[in-house]
């Protein structure tokens, strides 16, 4: 489980995150929503010790994130950021090795080489595996990184909008990959979306930020209604049942 | 392999290269004579190519940045400031006194000092924008020069012309006094990273998937500061700032073994420069009988290159 202790930054004087307080449940899919600059992407930096904080605490399974070492560290979270420009040429199946180096130290062993194999089965990029990374379209790159991710094989995986600029069709793939990460293996997930509805329709579990605050938190029919996303969003919402999923249209 | 095999082919021209400015035009009378000056020579240029080769390399994977090397950011002139300092304060006297082993220890701990200072400045900020770096770069760059001069005008034109054969060292002037110590030094510094030059690749992704791959960043990077201010202070000091050449191989190394591998970029950064350096040293030498130092050779090209290099990254 990770637990956030109320959690303070600031950048100059405006608060980003303002005494947030949480906790996330493991082998769960966890998603954050809320306005842009509502603190969900800074939360989750915090979090995975990209960025530091000003006042609070953050444990992971109970241990203070701070106190642990890098490696291992490393080996239980795992964070995929939004801008993944990269500033060298890489092929997927290299990209994907960058995943064993906690384990590897840079050394691949033979059972570095089955996880990334698993990997890319996992994310279908098998055929690709031997391509540039600049030669694939969006949504195999963003693939290509939930496969490095995959094969860093941590408990918790941690997402900052991995659906930015993808269609359709490449979200879903993704998302699909991220429920079966949760069903199969177990992990847990934490994911920072704007797509509402795809949070509605794939989250176990909502939290809504606003201004630095989470407003309010639970399971998929807590959060997706009329009243508590009007709060967030500041913006008229319809939430009616489709198919037995939640669907908001805001348009 | 390819990448293999093209280090093995620079291997070889670099060992032709030093065989014949070794050996190139010696005679039964002079030879003793002539190599006792050429070898030390020799490994001064091979020094100064691979710690020029090295940090720039270093220096770029820290910073995400094809263009920068330490003298980009003012390293270097830093080092001639410390220089210039010293004189100003003590007077030329007092450093031919404590002699030029001492000098050197003295500038290589106060440039690892600043180093540590321009860490805490660039490197620990959460929001690292390469333009700012390049700014301050350019601007320390400037202030230091500018310093320099400042003192080199208040000073006995003796002592300024002590100050004066450290700024255009070059490789006909080489100050090989210091040479085993900076051997020595650049060893020990090379030895002291040893153990995280496997994070260079690492690096190499960014900070936030170098963090997320358990890479200790903060640490790293202090640490291959320390080491690059340790090699720009051996090539500035034996030889004086040439500014383009570690841009120039860094980014031919690349071009040519096309890896982001450092194992094979470092080895062929430094394969590059020695070439580069001896085979300029022999033009220079044999062919132009010391009429232009090589240093301007190579800012040229350096330069040239250079701009090549931006007006490509603009296109992209």
């Amino acid at each position: 489980m990770i637990e956030v202790k109320s959690v303070v930054k600031q950048y100059g004087r405006k608060r980003v995150l303002d005494n947030v307080s949480l906790k996330i449940e493991k082998g769960k899919i966890t998603s954050f929503i809320g306005p842009n600059g509502a603190g969900k992407s800074t939360l989750l930096s915090i979090i995975s010790r990209l960025i530091g904080k000003d006042e609070g605490q953050v444990y992971l399974d109970g241990e203070l994130v701070d106190g642990i070492d890098c490696n291992s560290f490393a080996r239980k979270l795992s964070i995929l950021r939004q801008s993944n420009h990269l500033n060298v040429r890489l092929t997927v199946r290299e990209l994907v090795s960058f995943g064993r180096f906690p384990y590897s130290e840079g050394k691949l062993r033979a059972e570095d080489l089955d996880h990334i194999e698993r990997a890319l089965e996992y994310t279908q990029l098998k055929e690709e595996a031997d391509k540039y990374l600049d030669e694939l379209s969006g949504g195999q790159r963003q693939r290509a990184f939930i496969a490095m991710v995959i094969a860093q094989d941590t408990e918790y995986i941690l997402l900052d909008e991995p659906l930015n600029n993808l269609d359709v069709k490449h979200s879903v793939e993704i998302m699909k990959i991220l429920r079966r990460l949760v069903g199969e293996l177990g992990k847990t997930v934490v994911i920072v979306m704007h797509d509402i509805n795809f949070a509605s329709c794939y989250s176990d579990y909502i939290v809504a930020f606003n201004k630095g605050q989470i407003v309010k938190e639970g399971n998929v029919e807590e959060i997706i209604n009329k009243d508590v996303l009007e709060d967030v969003y500041d913006t008229n919402f319809v939430v009616q049942d489709i198919m037995n999923r939640r669907i908001c249209f805001y348009y | 392999m390819k990448t293999k095999q093209r280090i093995y082919i620079l291997s070889a021209a670099l060992l032709i290269l030093v065989l014949l400015y070794l050996l190139l035009g010696l005679n039964p009378f002079i030879w003793r004579y002539a190599l006792s000056l050429r070898i030390p020579k020799t490994i001064a240029l091979l020094l100064v190519a691979s710690s020029i080769a090295f940090s720039s390399t270093v220096f770029q994977t820290l910073t995400n940045n094809r263009i920068l090397t330490p003298s980009v950011l003012g390293l270097d002139s830093l080092y001639l400031f410390i220089q210039s300092l010293i004189v100003f304060l003590f007077g030329s006297s007092t450093l031919a006194r404590l002699g030029e082993n001492f000098n050197f220890i003295l500038s290589v701990g106060l440039m690892v000092a600043f180093s540590l200072l321009l860490f805490q400045l660039l490197f620990k900020r959460e929001e690292r924008n390469i333009f700012f770096l390049l700014l301050v770069g350019l601007v320390m760059g400037t202030f230091f020069q500018s310093l320099s001069t400042f003192m080199q005008v208040l000073i006995d034109p003796n002592e300024f012309l002590v100050i004066q054969n450290r700024m255009f060292a070059s490789f006909n002037n080489m100050n090989t006094e210091i040479l085993w110590l900076a051997l020595i030094i650049s060893f020990l510094a090379v030895l002291f990273t040893l153990k995280d030059l496997k994070n260079l690749d690492i690096l190499s992704l960014g900070r936030e998937n170098a963090i997320n791959l358990g890479v200790d960043y903060d640490f790293v990077v202090k640490k291959f500061l320390v080491l690059i201010s340790i090699l720009v202070s051996v090539s500035t000091a034996l030889v004086g700032p040439i500014t383009f050449l570690g841009l120039l191989v860094v980014n031919l190394a690349r071009e040519l073994l096309r890896t982001f591998r450092h194992k094979y970029l470092i080895v062929g950064a430094i394969l590059i420069a020695s070439i580069a350096l001896t085979f300029g040293q022999l033009i220079a030498e044999r062919l132009l009988n010391f009429s232009t130092p090589i240093s301007i050779i190579i800012n040229f090209i350096g330069g040239l290159y250079f701009i090549f290099l931006l007006l490509k990254e603009s296109k992209i």
